[in-house]
């Protein structure tokens, strides 16, 4: 097992697959010759040529349109949005036809298709680069959505979504491309629906994925330190939600936290609240807390971007307050 | 709205003279014509749901396009396509019965006059958001080059829809990336209420085309020869070339946008004036003229067809309708509900 960052673990998983069948390609802009923004696609167009490591003109709606009828045409397209942000642009191409294509046409087609973007903030780019949107995406029936917080499950994930047969929303985050972790090599499978619990504990549940899930293991450290045992579940499978470890979870602890880098309001973790309200009200012994973004859009001074998105002291204050320790 | 009316295609006439292939065209132009006739009668009835676009008067930019493509061919259109999908082999009972909201129909009830699809037509599908088709017709477009076949991409769409950034986003990247595709813009002039030139700076649409340096036409939407003629020109260049191309074919809806639409934007004079080009008849005309048409035959033809038409309205009301249980498949590939 190698220990690598996160680019280079799904930069493997993207070499892998794209020698493992031929019908894999990747497009999108700056991915080529550039090797991405975010230096994932590195040396794939040297090893794989122009035709399958395609570099687009900057335009979203074409990118993942080309990529849709390219899915329906029996090949397996990777787009990559620059960054979620950008996607927006492109949201007719992902609601409206992938999502939706296969059901309104009585499945008579396949959308086998991979949009790997990344999210985040924290990097003092302001209101239009630092949004996480992977709840506006885990709405639509139609579309799956994972966003893995680790090197391993990053590249796992990464091959299984390129092997489905549906459109994959691929979430990545900014903030975690050089962290790193052991990737197993070679055919490394993670499972699209199945979350799990990433640190065992016994006083209280936290759920968190992407960038959050290493914020919310930072925190079970401290809290640890406190005399509190944290369990922490990784919600790297959005939709389809895998609730069954939140909720066994749950049962153990009675509390749980949600942790989510987006805003709060109708989010990530009001689902998983929801939901956890529905299968196990009795086994809770206070509300479920959620810990989200400030509810304005990202600002670009440093202290001000520092307070709009969570961090271990949410956690770690939350935590506490949620069990009468503060 | 006024149109410059053009000169009377006399070479398309020439090129064409072979009695069984003119046939055919005046065969599925009245299909189509028949087959809207009876939709329009049984939308009336409530046999019909949702939004309901008819391609009365549009035959001849439908025929005369589709015509000259492969059965491998891929043809992408919009939620005016009924008369595209029988063009493109459709069997005119999946069409009625998708209609009906039939278990039978070509998306199983789940799609509707807007969502007809065929994967082993090639017909790749009906889609409800103006310009939305184009890009995704790109990608077939790519698959193709990518998989080093020679089939040919069309894609049609509506005058409106040339204002919208994927129209333009499409045209970019097909000229760029050598895509085997033909841009077909049925301009029948308006987009719903609003006519050409209340929405587009550019009035003749093919010129929109000049600024992706790509081969373009304008030609007469109403005369199904020419523009089969000019089809085979542009189809030859994608598929041996391939080159993409925009068609513009201009013609007029003598329906309105779609069953809803009480059509008070326009003169009662300006419709029965292009219904004096009616294609079908046009084509009748002219085949009568060299002697390969009779009027008995048009009559016996017209029969058949209207009996091929009721019989696929038979088939759907004689449909089952989707269980519901089966509400949620489909959603995803492979699996159940998620
Ligand atoms: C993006 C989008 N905006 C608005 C509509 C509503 N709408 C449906 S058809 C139409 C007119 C389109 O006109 P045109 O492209 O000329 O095609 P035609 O209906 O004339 O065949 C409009 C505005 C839509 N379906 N999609
Ligand atoms: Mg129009």
């Amino acid at each position: 097992m190698a220990v690598l960052a996160m680019r280079d673990a799904l930069n493997q998983a993207l070499r892998e697959e794209m020698k493992r069948d031929e019908s894999v390609f990747l497009l999108g802009e700056d991915i080529g010759l550039y090797d991405g923004s975010f230096k994932v696609t590195r040396g794939l167009m040297k090893e794989f040529g122009e035709k399958r490591v395609l570099d687009t003109p900057i335009a979203e709606e074409i990118i993942i349109g080309t990529a849709i009828g390219a899915a329906m045409s029996g090949l397996r397209p990777v787009a990559e949005m620059m960054t979620v942000n950008f996607i927006m642009v492109a949201m007719d191409q992902v609601v409206n036809a992938a999502a939706h294509i296969r059901y309104m046409f009585g499945g008579g087609t396949k959308v086998p298709l991979v949009i790997r973007t990344p999210g985040g903030g924290g990097h003092q780019l302001g209101a239009q680069h630092s949004h996480s949107h992977e709840n506006w995406f885990a709405h639509v029936p139609g579309l799956k959505v994972v966003a893995p917080g680790t090197p391993a499950d990053a590249k796992g994930m990464l091959k299984s979504a390129i092997r489905d047969d549906n459109p994959v929303m691929f979430i990545e985050n900014e903030g975690t491309y050089a962290v790193k972790g052991e990737v197993p090599d070679g055919e490394h499978l993670v499972p699209l629906d199945k979350n799990e619990v990433k640190r065992a504990g016994d006083d209280i549940t936290i759920c968190a994925h992407s960038r959050m899930l290493i914020v919310a293991m930072d925190a079970a450290s401290e809290l640890e330190k406190e005399g509190i045992s944290a369990e922490i579940v990784d919600m790297r499978a959005l939709r389809p939600l895998d609730m069954a470890p939140v909720i066994e979870s749950v049962k153990k602890t009675s509390r749980l936290i949600t942790v989510e880098e987006g805003w709060r309001s109708y989010g990530v973790g009001s689902e998983i609240a929801s939901r956890v309200y529905e299968e196990a009200f009795d086994y809770l012994d206070a509300p479920v807390a959620r810990i989200g973004a400030a509810e304005v859009p990202a600002p670009y001074n440093k202290r001000l971007e520092k307070i709009a998105f969570p961090g271990k002291a949410d956690v770690v204050v939350t935590a506490k307050a949620l069990l009468g320790k503060n | 709205m006024k149109v410059e009316q053009r000169p009377a295609d006399s070479k398309s006439k020439e090129a064409f003279t072979d009695k069984a292939s003119l046939l055919n065209l005046y065969r599925e132009m009245l299909l189509i014509r028949r087959f809207e006739e009876k939709t329009a009668e049984m939308y009336q009835a409530a046999k019909i749901g949702g939004f309901c676009h008819l391609n009365i008067g549009e035959e001849a930019t439908i025929v005369g396009t589709i015509s000259a493509l492969r059965p491998t061919d891929y043809v992408y259109s919009t939620y005016r396509e009924h008369g595209h999908a029988i063009a493109k082999g459709i069997d005119p009972r999946a069409v009625m019965a998708e209609l009906f909201g039939k278990e039978t129909g070509t998306s199983h009830g789940r799609g509707g006059s807007m969502h007809l699809f065929s994967a082993d037509r090639r017909f790749y599908g009906g889609y409800a958001i103006v310009g939305q088709a184009l890009p995704i017709a790109c990608g077939s477009a790519y698959a193709i080059n990518y998989k080093g076949t020679d089939d040919v991409v069309m894609s049609s769409f509506g005058d409106g829809a040339t204002n919208i950034g994927a129209f333009h986003e499409s045209l970019n990247v097909a000229k760029l990336w050598h895509l085997p595709i033909v841009f077909v813009c049925v301009n029948n002039l308006y987009g719903m209420g609003t006519a050409v030139n209340r929405a587009s700076a550019v009035t003749e649409i093919w010129k929109k085309a000049c600024a992706y340096d790509m081969t373009s036409e304008r030609v007469d939407g109403m005369d199904v020869l020419a523009v089969r003629r000019i089809t085979d020109q542009l189809v030859a260049q994608a598929r041996e070339e391939h080159e993409p191309s925009l068609l513009e074919c201009v013609t007029y809806r003598y329906r309105g946008h779609s069953m809803s639409d009480p059509d008070t934007y326009r003169g009662k004079d300006e419709i029965k004036e292009w219904q004096t080009r009616d294609p079908i008849l046009s084509l009748g005309e002219h085949m009568k003229k060299q002697k390969m048409l009779t009027n008995e035959e048009i009559e016996r033809i017209d029969e058949e067809i209207t009996a091929q038409v009721e019989d696929a309205v038979k088939f759907a009301e004689e449909s089952p309708e989707p269980d519901p249980k089966d509400l949620y498949r489909d959603v995803y590939a492979g699996e159940g509900a998620a």
